[in-house]
C-alpha cells in the first residue's frame, strides 16, 4: 500500500483496508511517540504547520510527531502575523509553504480550504480541520483509540453524544464506524440531531443507526461512549446555545449501570459535559485519546513522505 | 394538421422539451433579453405526448456548449435544435457533464470557493436525470440549483 505524496483531506478518501493499514502502522509508532525509542526517520524533512484558526491538541501533536521523527517544523499559529493580513490569497500562501517545505498541515476556517490547497501544492496536504468540514486526522486518532483499547473496531455498540449537528468529528466518525459495521446510537438534544445526510450515508454503508434524546437507556449496552462539547462558536444563535448547553453531563453516578469495560472518549476540549470526577474511573480514555494524536500523526507523516520504519 | 402556435424560425436555436414551467429560468440562464436583440418566442405548458412542456425559440443565435450545460441543470430532458435556413441542421439532447466548472456558485457562504481565491466554482454531478450537484471543495449540495447558476 503506497501513501507517498497522498493528500489527506477527508476520511472518505480512505478505504477500510487503508485505514486498517494506518492504524496498525501507528501502533509501531507508540514507543517513539512516548520518547522510549528515538528515530531519525524524517531527518532533513520540513513540515509547514499553517494554523489559520486556534488549536492546542492538533497543532502540538503534529509538531510533536514531526519532532519525534527528527523532522523540522516551520509555520504559524496566528495568521494575523502573516501576509494574509495584507490580503494574500490562501492559494499564494500555499504556494510559498510548498516551496519551503516537504509536507503541509493546515487548519482553516473555510470549508473546502484543504481541497483547494491540495490543488495548488505538490507537497502532500494534511487537513487539520477546514471550518465545519473535515478533520480526518482526528477521525483516525479516534478510530485508533477504539482499536487500541478494544483490540478491534467492528461489531460493538457505540454511542455518540452531544452536539451531533455542528460537531464535525462525529460526522466523520459515524461514517467511518459504519464502514466497520458498528452499531451506532446517536444521543443529542432535538435541535442538535445528527444531520439527515450523515444518517443516510451511514445507511448506505449498511449501518442502522438509532437516534434518541435519552442517554440512560443508550448507555446500558454501550461499549464506547463518545462525548462531544456543545460548541458555542458554531452556533449562529446564542439563545439556542443557552437552551441546550448542559443538557447532558457524564457523572460517576450515571456510570453505575454501564458495562465494566465501556470506554469514554472525547475529542477535547471539554467544558462541563464530563464531570472531572469521571477522570479517575477506568472508563475515561480521553487523555490517552489525545496522546494517540501523536502516533497516528507520526504514522501519517511517515507514510505520505514515503519513508517507513 | 395542428396549427403552429409559434412560427418557424429561419436561423437560430429551438430548445424543446423543457420541463413545464422552466422556460423563464432557461431565458435567465441564456441572459435573455440582455444578450439578445432578435426575436425570442416562448411557449409555456404546451401539450405533448409526454405531458406538458415548454419551448423556447431564439432567432439568429446558436447557443454555445457552456450554455447547454447550464440548461441541463434545470431542464435535463431538453433538446437543442440548431436551425439554418428553416432546416434542423443539428439536434442533440442536453446532457450534464460529470463536472461543472464556473457554472454555478456554491450555496455555502463559508466555502473557500466563495472566499476570493483564484479559482472557479467546481461541482461534481451526482445525478444527471434529476440534477443533483455537489461542491468539489466543501461537499455542499445546493437545494435550489437554478438560483445558484452564475
Amino acid at each position: 500500500m503506497n501513501f507517498t505524496g497522498k493528500d489527506i483531506i477527508s476520511i472518505k478518501d480512505f478505504s477500510k483496508t487503508e485505514i486498517n493499514h494506518i492504524l496498525k502502522y501507528a501502533e509501531k509508532m507508540i514507543p517513539f511517540a512516548k520518547g522510549e525509542k528515538t528515530s531519525t526517520l524524517l531527518k532533513g524533512k520540513i513540515l509547514s504547520s499553517l494554523f489559520f484558526e486556534p488549536s492546542t491538541r492538533t497543532r502540538l501533536s503534529f509538531e510533536s510527531a514531526m519532532n519525534r521523527l527528527n523532522g523540522r517544523v516551520i509555520g504559524f499559529a496566528d495568521p494575523t502575523a502573516t501576509s494574509q493580513k495584507k490580503g494574500e490569497t490562501l492559494a499564494d500562501t500555499i504556494r510559498m509553504a510548498d516551496a519551503y517545505s516537504d509536507i503541509i498541515v493546515m487548519r482553516h476556517p473555510s470549508e473546502g480550504a484543504a481541497r483547494l490547497a491540495a490543488d495548488f501544492a505538490d507537497s502532500p496536504i494534511l487537513n487539520a480541520g477546514d471550518g465545519a468540514g473535515h478533520h480526518p486526522t482526528q477521525c483516525l486518532l479516534d478510530l485508533f483509540t477504539i482499536f487500541h483499547e478494544k483490540k478491534h473496531i467492528g461489531k460493538q455498540n457505540i454511542v455518540l453524544l452531544g452536539d451531533l449537528k455542528y460537531g464535525r468529528t462525529v460526522h466523520s466518525l459515524a461514517y467511518a464506524l459504519s464502514l466497520y459495521g458498528s452499531d451506532l446510537t446517536f444521543v443529542s438534544p432535538k435541535s442538535l440531531k445528527m444531520p439527515r445526510e450523515v444518517i443516510n450515508e451511514c445507511k448506505n454503508l449498511g449501518a442502522t443507526p438509532t437516534s434518541t434524546t435519552k442517554i440512560e437507556k443508550a448507555l446500558k449496552n454501550a461499549d464506547v461512549l463518545y462525548v462531544t462539547r456543545i460548541q458555542k462558536e458554531r452556533f449562529p444563535d446564542l439563545e439556542e446555545y443557552n437552551r441546550v448547553v448542559g443538557t447532558y453531563q457524564i457523572t460517576p453516578s450515571l456510570l453505575e449501570q454501564v458495562k465494566e469495560k465501556m470506554i469514554i472518549m472525547h475529542p477535547l476540549p471539554r467544558v462541563t459535559e464530563i464531570d472531572p470526577a469521571v477522570d479517575q474511573t477506568n472508563h475515561a480514555v480521553y487523555f490517552k485519546q489525545a496522546f494517540n494524536g501523536v502516533p497516528i500523526r507520526m504514522a501519517l507523516l511517515s507514510l505520505v513522505s514515503g519513508v517507513k520504519l | 394538421m395542428k396549427p403552429m402556435k409559434i412560427p418557424r424560425i429561419k436561423n437560430g436555436t429551438v430548445i424543446d422539451h423543457i420541463t413545464a414551467g422552466n422556460a423563464v429560468k432557461v431565458l435567465r440562464i441564456l441572459d435573455i433579453p440582455q444578450k439578445q436583440s432578435s426575436t425570442v418566442s416562448v411557449a409555456i405548458n404546451v401539450k405533448s405526448k409526454m405531458g406538458k412542456k415548454d419551448i423556447v425559440k431564439i432567432e439568429n443565435r446558436e447557443i454555445a456548449h457552456t450554455e447547454v450545460d447550464k440548461i441541463a441543470l434545470i431542464a435535463p430532458k431538453a433538446t437543442i435544435n440548431i436551425i439554418r435556413e428553416y432546416e434542423v441542421a443539428e439536434k442533440h439532447k442536453v446532457e450534464l457533464p460529470d463536472k461543472l466548472v464556473g457554472i454555478a456558485k456554491c450555496s455555502n457562504p463559508t466555502c473557500i470557493s466563495n472566499g476570493g481565491e483564484p479559482v472557479e466554482s467546481r461541482f461534481i454531478v451526482l445525478d444527471k436525470e434529476k440534477p443533483r450537484i455537489q461542491c468539489y471543495y466543501c461537499d455542499r449540495e445546493p437545494d435550489d440549483i437554478a438560483s445558484r447558476i452564475i
